[in-house]
């Protein structure tokens, strides 16, 4: 289901970020806290913004159309925006069964 | 109706003795095993460790679940997903889907797959016998077999 509970302004809200699968290894760890930055509405965004952190950062995020997100453990979408989400996770397209 | 992910191993006959102990309103017991192929493509592999996101796995299981009850008549029903390290032969996934009629039974398993395959929060990394490992990609056939579910309340198109 697309997380759409997104009214709420998302500058300085402080979440914290998981990676999963290859998207961790190449971050290098499981997750930490960030402050969202200004301007930062949509994951589509803040992906932009992770790119610009650091070389790890922009080869990880090298190909957003294989990044799925998650807003507080709910799948969404490159368009969704952040809203009040407190936990935002970044992973390759499943593959479990 | 029950979801569990595991490291441990699970016994189907068991599983299903206790989904279906003392009831009288079941026909039908439809259960689906996925196991670890021995090779990726023609490669041979020699573990596969399974990753999840927990709390997020629980949930979306719960999701699909519960989607199912709405589409099919289930007397009851159980997903089961190891995580860990496993090897060539090794059980994967067990879904147990049991109704009045197998009709239900049969397509309410398959969908509870298909959904599970596309959306729950798992993934494979392959190791070969050479040491070196990679992360299974995703398959469009996955997608493509979750899509003939839409807009088809209970009755997939073939």
């Amino acid at each position: 289901m697309t997380n759409t509970n997104a009214t709420a302004t998302t500058t300085g809200n402080t979440v914290t970020l998981r990676y999963f699968a290859w998207v961790r290894e190449k971050i290098g760890h499981a997750e930490e806290t960030i402050a969202i930055p200004a301007g930062v509405v949509t994951v589509a965004e803040l992906i932009e913004w992770l790119k610009t952190r650091n070389q790890v950062y922009a080869a990880a995020f090298d190909k957003p159309d294989v990044i799925r997100t998650a807003l507080d453990q709910t799948h969404a979408r490159a368009e969704t925006k952040i809203g009040s989400a407190r936990e935002i996770a970044f992973f390759p397209p499943v593959t479990g069964g | 109706m029950a979801i569990r992910v595991d490291t441990a191993d699970f016994d189907i006959s068991a599983e299903i003795k206790s989904l279906t102990q003392g009831r009288t309103d079941i026909g039908a017991i439809v259960t689906f095993t996925g196991t670890v192929r021995g090779k990726a493509g023609d490669s041979p592999i020699t573990s596969m460790t399974l990753e999840h996101y927990p709390g997020m796995t629980e949930a979306e299981l719960a999701k699909v679940e519960a989607e199912a009850l709405a589409r099919w008549p289930l007397s009851a029903s159980l997903i089961v997903h190891r995580i860990g390290e496993l090897h060539p032969g090794d059980n994967i996934v067990l879904v147990i889907t049991a109704s009045a009629h197998r009709h239900a039974a049969f397509e309410a398993a398959e969908f509870l797959m298909d959904y599970l395959k596309s959306r729950a929060p798992f993934w494979k990394k392959e190791a070969r016998p050479d040491g070196t490992s990679d992360w299974v990609d995703a398959r469009e056939s996955d997608s493509a077999a979750l899509n003939r579910w839409q807009n088809n309340a209970g009755k997939p198109s073939r």
